[in-house]
């Protein structure tokens, strides 16, 4: 491991400690109001201020990382869970099974992965409690999200089918099924953990964009999303820059994760 | 009629799927059918079954795919519900206003992501390396709604085309860094261009003929892709610029549980996605074909 990614796992491990226990460390609720700081600058009391209605924005930022940061990779576990499911039946059945689970992957992965999650929320009901669209937002992330994963897993399957160890535990009688569960899984595991991986800031990102456009957790439980939204309101954000710390805050992490994923592009 | 018989017969399914699945979706929607006149206590029974009959309540969803194909056929997409006009409508005037946006931002992505491609494989230096690359990250960290924002904020929210074009070149930007410089780097590896750096050939002949011809077929290939990434960059860039594009649309019909003008907007963007990867593929295998005959 390079230092950049020591660097990055170390920072990112801290953030996740601090993610653990947000009642802890978050000076303030994130829903308290200061209604005589409404807007105020970083001050000692609140060290990013406060946002339009007086609450304190470290606070948010501190919960709203708990949302986005532990949701993610739940999202992600969804997503790979399925694409296993689907890409290592496919590849281990391989013919008819194989094409036609291909196509279906070919198709989700051609078609634009933001448009298909706003059909899909707007299939759903619009006005619900904050916490049903934190479910709501990161059930759908990882519903639609196993598709690039899924042909990958189908590769790496596809290549296990004919190996000696399969022929030999087919050839001793092993079931189908307990082929695939004790035999072909366990050795895609490497693969699974790459791609719930490469996943998580693919979800965060997405969490991101959902929320900017008013379709991903609602208030006022905060998430990197809905922090975000804040920022269309580029006047204030031009008087007040330190509104921008989410975004930084956001980027770093993603930035972590993109790190870890993908060692020989920036380390 | 073989080569294109295939990839047309492809747009058509993936048109069709793309209709069928929307359809279903509609179908299966909560509130379905159900009109806010409904509950109007002004209007007397024969209206309301009138309103019912209108919001093809009770209708199957094979009803709608037939009533749906028999519109299309016709030239009618239906009426928006949330914005009362016809579809068709929406869609010419939005329609251009996207393609242009995308279209100059998908020219300035591939631009740059070349150029910066080229210069790193060609300088083979750490230093450039590290400095496209982080660059690079950094884009790729940020979702595209807060590019569009920070473009807004740079720019000073003037001329809103450009700023969305710029957006969404710095959202699809990074994506093809990444994929162009692995092409290109494959094909610097390969036995003939150190062949043709052992005899001296030039850097600009050796990066246009040896390396960036060789890599026609794949880099084609991306450009079918980039399409998607463009068009899915525009959902959220158009939204927090404002810009009354085909993306903004979208987010409207989304909020608006618009399913009318969310299977039309399906379809365009299955027709849109299959025929940009259909154009890619043949282009793609044309150059294939091409540099096998050289």
């Amino acid at each position: 491991m390079t230092s950049v990614r020591r660097a990055a796992a170390i920072l990112l491990a801290s953030i996740y400690v601090v993610c653990l226990f947000p009642g802890w460390v978050a000076p303030f609720d994130y829903a308290h109001q200061f209604r005589d700081l409404v807007a105020a600058p970083p001050s000692a009391r609140h060290p990013l201020g406060t946002d339009a209605l007086g609450r304190d924005s470290l606070s948010r930022l501190i919960y709203a990382s708990r949302v986005s940061l532990l949701l993610a990779p739940a999202a992600a576990l969804l997503a790979t869970a399925i694409a296993a499911l689907l890409g290592g039946v496919a590849g281990y059945c391989g013919g008819g099974v194989e094409t036609v689970a291909m196509k279906a992957t070919d198709l989700v992965l051609s078609l634009p992965w933001l448009f298909v999650l706003l059909i899909a929320r707007a299939w759903m009901p619009l006005s619900m409690l904050p916490w049903q669209t934190i479910g709501i937002t990161f059930i759908l992330l990882g519903s639609f999200g196993w598709a690039g994963a899924a042909r990958v897993i189908c590769a790496a399957a596809a290549s296990l089918r004919s190996s000696d160890m399969l022929l030999h535990a087919k050839a001793c009688g092993c079931p189908r099924w307990r082929l695939f569960a004790m035999h072909v899984l366990p050795n895609l595991r490497s693969i699974l953990l790459a791609q719930f991986l490469i996943l998580i800031p693919v979800f965060i990102l997405t969490e991101g964009n959902l929320g900017v456009l008013g379709l991903g957790v609602g208030e006022p439980l905060p998430s990197w999303g809905n922090l975000l939204r804040e920022l269309m309101n580029l006047p204030a954000v031009a008087e007040r820059p330190w509104m921008l710390a989410p975004l930084a805050v956001f980027a770093m992490v993603t930035g972590c994760f993109y790190l870890l994923t993908s060692p020989g592009d920036y380390a | 009629m073989g080569p294109l018989l295939k990839p047309a017969l492809h747009i058509l399914a993936t048109a069709v799927l793309g209709v069928l699945l929307a359809g279903a979706l509609i179908r299966m929607a909560p509130g379905f059918g159900i009109d806010e006149r409904e509950f109007d206590l002004r209007l007397n029974d024969d209206s309301v079954r009138r309103i019912r009959a209108e919001a093809g309540a009770g209708r199957s969803l094979w009803s709608f795919y037939v009533a749906y194909g028999r519109g299309l056929a016709t030239g009618d997409l239906g009426t928006s519900r949330a914005l009362g006009r016809p579809v068709s409508e929406l869609l010419r005037e939005r329609i251009p206003i996207t393609l242009g946006a995308a279209g100059a931002g998908l020219l300035a992505a591939w631009t740059v992501a070349l150029t910066l491609a080229m210069v790193c494989v060609h300088c083979r230096n750490a230093v450039v390396d590290a400095a496209c690359g982080g660059f690079n990250a950094l884009l790729l960290c940020l979702p595209a709604a807060a590019l569009g924002l920070l473009t807004m904020l740079v720019s000073g929210q003037s001329g809103r085309a450009a700023i969305v074009a710029a957006a969404i070149a710095l959202a699809v930007m990074p994506r093809l860094f990444r994929l162009t410089r692995g092409i290109l780097a494959e094909a610097w590896s390969s036995p003939h261009v150190a062949c043709a750096m052992a005899r001296g050939i030039s850097p600009v002949r050796l990066m246009l003929w040896h390396i960036l011809a060789p890599s026609a077929g794949p880099l084609l290939a991306l450009a079918g892709v980039s399409t998607t990434l463009a068009f899915g960059a525009a959902i959220p860039i158009e939204v927090v610029c404002d810009s009354p594009g085909v993306g903004q649309l979208v987010w409207q019909a989304a909020l608006q549980r618009d399913f009318p003008l969310l299977v039309n907007l399906g379809l365009m963007v299955c027709l849109l996605v299959a025929g940009s990867n259909a154009l890619a593929e043949a282009a793609s295998g044309v150059v294939g074909s091409a540099g096998r005959g050289r």
